[in-house]
């Protein structure tokens, strides 16, 4: 494997990561030529004068508004908005679009995870040369990071999830805990509360990838580490982890987590109930717990995310997508203009009305933002929480350029873990040797 | 009641002595742990019917707070209904029709082309047969899953992705449907039949529309069945091919009405999609109610001889 020629072994990743194990038949047009081909950044003011057609691939519901805002803006502008399944779903129509060479998106939502997989595959646009150099400082340093892959922009943040402690104060209330602030009286809160009610606890998990990879973000951790195609995988010896794995094995151990998949019907059931009493989750919760989980309203509120050691302010990303233009699309800078009005422009405040939370910092500073007072939470002023929370993400978290993979084998590795004697640092290692294995088989350089 | 008691278990004993140890159709021998077994799987295969009944009954809410096996607070079956047909613009009725149009032209085309290949491969002898038979039995063992992403840049090449035409013309190849109309034919067809036929003058295709179609219609409905089944519950096949939803099939329309439940800012219809996955079984059902008598004498066929 390392006798082979550099050039090579690129690009066998390039063509691997592209067809993700899938199929790396068809396809071969590489990296869509450069289509557009613009240096000089996009005038977007032109370029929506001229007009023409665009299709958009995304699942955000309030996109919607965003485009029918966009085209009654710039009527020689048609957009064609399409939801080709939500996350999972959507990257592997891509992947076999950009395989096939046929019907790839000018405009696809990509989550950040999983952006590293799609730019260091060619697949995307470098924005850049169009005009995304030019917005450092725009965005918060989570997402921002999150769509740089080496010197590239290969999307703009459309929204953000710095991750934040809901809680149902009715349930903490009646139980008597106070609102824990680090990790260790999280353990002593989710105590607490199973022992006076056995049916009741203080947060599900049952083993979720985004979420314990936030959590080792957070704790500091940096297991991952890209270079180009050298990929350095180590759980083992990374203190962030050990960090995580120490406090969470003690609440596994204890069955101090409610058995109960996020997003399942009795995921909401429980919420809704007071069964599960809390979520340590992205800024983009609200709006779900506000359609999803009615009967809470009034009785939820916000706070910081519990901190790893007393006074310390620290959080990390969790979830949130971006807008990316696959490398193949026709009309990169119309594709542009369009992601740019989403993310950057008028598209934000309408996202922002419709319940998302955005990346963009001047709105994240903003008094209206910040002051908006949430009738669900009571009254509260949950987006000062958010946003600070969005100031205090720790930087340097990298993902893998197959993160994707990684995450569609969790369950067979770390989450054994919650079902099973194997301990999560078990887990995590039958995780790592997966992953690298993947990895290598795919043509990068893994070091473990 | 002394005599009554009396004559049934003369009845009973009667028998019994005559013919020790025999139990007819008629007079099935008893046996506790069967019927417990049969029970069992009886409740298996009920209770998930039973529950998607029930809780299509439900709001969203009642869905979260009831217990699942018995209904909820309020009975809006109706109020469902009428959301899940017209929610996002009646989305629903166009997956259904969708749905309806592939079934249609999908397993319709699967059966026909089934029936023609099945018949000519029994009845008529030419050389490669034996090929042909090692092909199809090859092509019974891959799962349509394994054939989906070759098939998809195949069509791509050809344009034909986003449209009707990507899901109907890949459901149109049955191999099982082939291999059990060949096996069907050989049996239900006598030799002899068309050997008369052709003997008193008719031409292959009237000994084929007037002799044989009439033998083989419990094959056809078998066949009809288990394509339409296909065709109705294809997922994959339909989610690779389609992006434009307003062609998604009933499948891969509910998914995503699942899917929007985990999404940031998504809401979730929990009960419109229970609701919508009993509508769209309820076709199913009445196809199997209705061809029922000719789907159990075509499994039946060449079980006994004549």
């Amino acid at each position: 494997m390392n006798a082979r020629p550099r050039h090579l072994v690129r690009g066998t990743a390039l063509a691997g990561v592209l067809a993700l194990g899938l199929a790396a038949c068809g396809g071969g047009d590489g990296g869509g030529s450069g289509s557009g081909g613009a240096a000089a950044p996009v005038d977007t003011g032109d370029v929506l004068e001229e007009g023409g057609e665009i299709t958009v691939w995304a699942w955000e519901p309030t996109l919607e508004q965003v485009v029918a805002d966009f085209e009654d803006e710039y009527p020689n502008v048609t957009v064609n908005l399409e939801n080709v399944g939500t996350a999972n779903d959507q990257y592997t129509a891509l992947q076999n679009a950009i395989a096939a060479g046929d019907g790839v998106p000018d405009v696809a939502q990509i989550e950040y995870y999983a952006v590293p997989q799609f730019a260091i595959s060619e697949a995307l646009t470098d924005l850049g040369p169009l005009g995304a150099d030019e917005l450092e400082g725009t965005f918060s340093t989570g997402p921002w990071n999150a769509v740089h892959s080496g010197d590239g922009v290969y999307g703009l943040p459309m929204d953000s999830g710095p991750m934040a402690l809901f809680y149902n104060e009715e349930v903490f209330a009646k139980f008597g805990v106070e609102v824990p602030t680090t990790w260790e009286e999280y353990l002593e809160a989710a105590r607490t509360i199973h022992q006076q009610d056995p049916n009741a606890y203080i947060a599900n998990d049952i083993g979720d990838a985004g979420f314990t990879t936030s959590m080792i973000w957070q704790a500091g951790g940096q297991p991952y580490q890209v270079d180009g195609t050298d990929v350095t995988i180590d759980f083992a010896g990374d203190e962030g982890t050990a960090t995580f794995t120490e406090v969470w094995q003690q609440l596994i151990d204890e069955d101090l987590l409610a058995p109960v998949g996020s997003w399942s019907d009795e995921w909401y059931q429980g919420l809704g109930n007071g069964t599960i009493a809390s979520l340590t989750i992205g800024a983009w919760m609200p709006a779900n717990l506000e359609s999803g989980v009615p009967q809470g309203a009034g009785k939820w509120r916000v706070a910081e995310m519990p901190q790893w050691e007393a006074g310390q302010h620290t959080s990390a990303e969790n979830g949130g997508s971006s807008l990316t233009v696959p490398a193949a699309s026709e009309n990169a800078e119309l594709a542009y203009a369009f992601v740019d009005y989403a993310t950057n422009g008028d598209g934000v405040q309408t996202r922002i009305d419709g319940g998302a939370f955005p990346a963009t910092t001047a709105d994240l500073e903003s008094e209206e933002f910040r002051g908006t007072e949430s009738e669900y939470f009571g009254g509260q002023k949950i987006n000062e929480v958010l946003a600070d929370s969005a100031a205090n993400v720790v930087e340097g978290w990298q993902y893998l350029p197959f993160q994707v993979y990684a995450n569609s084998v969790f369950n067979d590795t770390v989450g054994q873990a919650y079902v099973s004697d194997t301990t999560l640092t078990e887990g995590l290692a039958a995780w790592q040797e997966q992953s690298a294995t993947y990895g290598n088989g795919q043509g990068f350089t893994v070091t473990e | 009641m002394t005599t009554t008691t009396l004559t049934t278990s003369a009845a009973r004993t009667a028998p019994r002595l005559r013919t020790p140890r025999r139990h007819s159709v008629a007079r099935p021998r008893r046996s506790p742990l069967l019927t417990a077994l049969t029970a069992i799987v009886l409740l298996y295969s009920l209770v998930p019917l039973a529950w998607l009944l029930i809780n299509a009954t439900k709001t969203q809410e009642d869905l979260f707070s009831s217990f699942g096996l018995w209904f909820g607070e309020d009975f809006s079956l109706w109020e469902n209904i009428t959301t899940t047909l017209t929610y996002d613009d009646g989305v629903f009725v166009r997956w259904f029709l969708n749905t309806v149009l592939y079934v249609v032209a999908g397993a319709g085309g699967a059966t026909f082309l089934a029936v023609l290949g099945g018949y000519a491969l029994a009845k008529f002898d030419f050389p490669g047969k034996r090929a042909v038979f090692a092909i199809v039995i090859g092509a019974v063992a891959v799962p349509g899953t394994a054939l989906a992403v070759p098939t998809f840049l195949m069509f791509s090449e050809m344009g034909l992705t986003n449209t009707p035409w990507a899901v109907i013309i890949p459901s149109l190849i049955s191999p099982f449907g082939l291999y059990l109309m060949w096996t069907f034919a050989a049996e239900a067809v006598p030799g002899e039949l068309l050997e008369a036929a052709r003997i008193d003058g008719a031409g292959e295709f009237r000994t084929f529309f007037q002799v044989s179609l009439p033998l083989l219609a419990p094959g056809i409905v078998t066949v009809l069945l288990f394509t339409m089944v296909a065709t109705w519950n294809n997922y994959f096949l339909p989610l690779i091919m389609l992006r434009d939803s307003s062609w998604y099939p009933l499948t891969v329309g509910l998914n995503a009405w699942n899917a929007q439940a985990a999404t940031a800012g998504g809401e979730a219809i929990f009960n419109l999609v229970i609701t919508g996955s009993l509508l769209t079984i309820l076709p199913l059902v009445a196809a199997f109610l209705l061809l029922q008598r000719y789907w159990q004498s075509g499994l039946a066929a060449g079980s006994v001889k004549e």
